[in-house]
């Protein structure tokens, strides 16, 4: 088969291979989307095919997308083939919107990547123009001139529209842009008008952007890409300082820091790191990096270098600047935020945790254990048997879901008089109880039955806590014994 | 003679002048690494334990800003093991700092996991606790050397499971080297493992203890009987047994009885057999 044959790209469509993108080759000898193959080999002998994947191709976009970012912090995906790029106000970093276009176009073409492109005031007439692959630039307030040439197939209507729109003699956008729209609405229907108005920059139709804004954002262009290790250290150092002087500026702390690393061949890497606290010590962000850096699974892959290296603070929280109490109090809290952050970098926000109370006396539910970051300055209230001179009333250490255990006891309702744990034979010297704790009938724990604990000590001084699950009674299944914690 | 002695004082001062310089360069390093400012001489001293026999054989108390080891006697005092170690944390603490405990999954699959209540029955209050959950041992130990940098803290603790292989004699001398820096005490607890020789300030070995019975024949306050396996700067010793009061934050010796007024009730050790059933409540 010769390397130059058309590449047709098929899919399965009602049990039949069908087209979905003949290259431009193919479209030149008279193939399009939609032919079956078999129709398609009936024309031209020679084809080249390949399988259409749908998720590949989904993959592409969003690294095309993530690509895109290095452009505006605005970026939007439109539709299956499209990016809307909001470059309001970016553009002078780039010499100038036709510069930026051409940069563009010419760094996807440099991927191997075929792309059009078209700037306007407006999302819809941009797209409309970048589809007629005209890549034009439409000065301020002149869409509705620009968009007058296009094809009525550019308000993206669907078809049975289209086709009713060409019936009445309506070929081109001029035909509807000068008419009264109240006709127009009431035969073609409101989203003619709609479109059409959103097409000549009339109505303001906003992009939804793919990824947060950053609050504070500093870059670092390389003219040669870097690669090394500890360039990229350094230059995190340095773009930390700048986000923490912006930060400064608006009196404010990150709590949520991204740096973003883009890659001479169009890859980007991303790597986030969270704080505790707000945040906006250059050396605190650059140590979070060089933690999180040092522990990633798979490491920063440089490639062939990094051109563009990118520092945003996400969410940002008022920043209360630290006074030193006399005992130095505030300085120490400090110094333990920042270990918590530097342990989860590492380690994981997840695993680095404090008890929170809840409002229940089911001990197992007592206390929840959440990341270090999630606990406010909410108060806690426990509960563990604190009058003076009394001791400990609960376990040091529970055992989630409690561990069944033989017991034998003397009376029906009294503790046991020695119980098999784990195989391990416990005579009981000394117990207490029973402390009846019973299921939340309003949180629907109603058929559950009641437990009553008692506190036991074995003969060799182990401490333990034993509950019996229901009552010895006729009509009752036979109570079990488990074991829920264990003293120190 | 006395060359032999000049010898071994000059062998001495050499030896004391290399561990004085191995000393003085880390500081540099930990304030260049962002950790916590120094406060560390202001908390140099001892922990008293018993302020008797205990803290005389220690030499004044358990030294602060140190490394010590602490064993379970069998697997059955894995519980009292954990329980001394926080009690000497919370000896250790000053008022209101924040313990770190870095503990193997392991270990909570094996003891349960630490439960708030209980935490707080024996004097901590729960929401001074930084826990760190960590299933890989290798992981565990770094946590705590990080932790123990960090001069803010009131104590770490460091739990890893079994005896890793990581946890080797330099690995000790570095978290004693740390906590030497940061004035932070390190307790290194080690259910699972046998006592082995290592870089620890004083190693001990726990076991649960029956402890002085409260009325109406109900287990009493934690206590432990310890032993000293190795100490630093003395000769080892014990066996001692010590009760834990949470309220006054030390370890005292147990009273054979609490209180005059519960003596007739307090039978010495009945056998359960030839007890009388009573029924406590209900």
């Amino acid at each position: 088969m010769p390397a130059d044959a058309p590449l047709l790209i098929v899919e399965k469509a009602k049990g039949a291979l069908v087209l979905a993108a003949p290259d431009p080759a193919a479209i030149d000898q008279g193939l399009a989307p939609g032919l079956s193959l078999a129709e398609a080999r009936a024309r031209i002998s020679d084809l080249a095919v390949a399988d259409h994947d749908p998720t590949a191709d989904e993959t592409l976009m969003e690294h095309i997308a993530d690509w895109c970012d290095r452009y505006t912090p605005l970026v939007a995906r439109h539709g299956e083939r499209g990016m809307m790029l909001d470059i309001t106000g970016v553009a002078h970093l780039f010499k100038g919107e036709a510069a930026l276009l051409d940069d563009l176009l010419a760094r996807l073409a440099g991927f191997g990547l075929t792309a059009f492109g078209a700037i306007a005031g407006a999302p819809a007439t941009a797209r409309a123009l970048a589809r007629s692959r005209k890549p034009v630039i439409v000065p301020p307030g002149r869409e509705a001139e620009a968009v007058r040439p296009l094809p009525v197939t550019a308000l993206g209507l669907d078809p049975a529209r289209v086709q009713a729109l060409r019936r009445a003699g309506l070929k081109c956008v001029a035909d509807l842009i000068d008419r009264p729209r109240a006709p127009l609405a009431a035969r073609f229907g409101a989203d003619c008008v709609e479109r059409l108005e959103r097409l000549a920059g009339i109505a303001e139709h906003p992009i939804s952007p793919r990824r947060l804004v950053p609050a504070a954002l500093a870059e670092r262009i390389f003219f040669q890409p870097i690669a090394l290790t500890d360039d990229i250290a350094a230059t995190l150092a340095r773009l930390a300082v700048d986000v923490a002087s912006l930060l400064e500026a608006r009196g404010e702390g990150g709590r949520h820091f991204e740096a973003s690393f883009y890659r001479v061949d169009g890859a980007v890497r991303r790597i986030a790191v969270a704080t505790a606290r707000p945040n906006r010590s250059p050396k605190a962000i650059a140590r979070l990096f060089h933690e999180k850096m040092d522990a990633l699974s798979d490491p920063l892959d440089a490639g062939f270098g990094f051109d563009l290296i990118r520092l945003g603070a996400f969410h940002t929280e008022p920043f209360l600047a630290a006074q030193a109490n006399l005992d130095g109090h505030a300085l120490d809290d400090e110094a333990v935020a920042d270990l918590v952050d530097r342990l989860g970098a590492r380690f994981g926000p997840e695993h680095v945790q404090g008890f929170v109370s809840s409002d229940t006396h089911i001990p197992e539910q007592r206390a929840k254990l959440v990341p270090v970051f999630s606990i406010g300055d909410r108060p806690q209230v426990w509960g563990g048997g604190l009058e003076t001179g009394e001791p400990p009333l609960r376990p040091l250490s529970l055992f989630n879901p409690p561990e069944p255990v033989e017991a034998l006891g003397e009376v029906p309702d009294g503790p046991p008089l020695s119980f098999r744990w784990r195989r391990v034979l416990h005579q009981v010297a000394r117990a207490e109880g029973p402390e009846r704790i019973a299921p939340e009938w309003w949180r629907g724990g109603g058929d559950t039955p009641d437990r009553d604990y008692y506190r036991v000590e074995d003969r060799n001084g182990g401490r333990f806590w034993l509950f019996r699950e229901g009552l010895y009674a006729a009509d009752r299944p036979q109570p079990r014994w488990f074991l829920h914690g264990l003293f120190a | 003679m006395s060359t032999a002695k000049a010898t071994l004082s000059a062998l001495r001062q050499r030896i004391a002048a290399i561990e004085t310089t191995a000393r003085s360069v880390p500081p540099a390093e930990a304030a260049s690494s962002g950790s916590a400012p120094a406060i560390s001489t202001s908390r140099a001293g001892r922990i008293a334990l018993d302020r008797d026999e205990v803290d005389l054989t220690l030499g004044g108390g358990l030294a602060r800003g140190a490394l010590h080891e602490i064993h379970a006697a069998s697997g059955a005092d894995n519980i009292a093991a954990s329980g001394f170690s926080l009690a000497l944390a919370l000896a250790a603490a000053p008022a209101g700092r924040t313990i770190v405990w870095v503990r193997q999954d392991y270990a909570a699959k094996e003891g349960g996991e630490l439960h708030a209540d209980g935490l707080q029955a024996l004097g901590l209050d729960p929401a001074a606790l930084i826990l760190v959950q960590l299933r890989d041992p290798l992981a565990v130990l770094r946590a705590g050397g990080e932790a123990t940098r960090c001069g803010a803290l009131g104590a770490v603790i460091i739990e890893p499971w079994g005896e890793p292989k990581a946890l080797d004699l330099t690995t000790q001398r570095r978290f004693s080297l740390a906590a030497e820096i940061s004035g932070v005490t390190v307790f290194l607890l080690r259910p699972g493992a046998r006592p082995m020789p290592g870089g620890a300030e004083t190693r001990w070995q726990i076991a649960s203890s029956p402890a002085t019975p409260m009325a109406m024949n109900a287990p009493g306050h934690p206590t432990f009987d310890l032993t000293l396996l190795r100490h630093r700067h003395g000769p080892p010793g014990g066996p001692w047994r010590l009760e834990w009061n949470r309220d006054e934050k030390c370890f005292q010796r147990p009273t054979l009885l609490r209180d005059p007024a519960t003596l007739s009730r307090i039978e010495p050790a009945p056998h359960p057999a030839e007890r009388a059933p009573f029924r406590l409540a209900g």
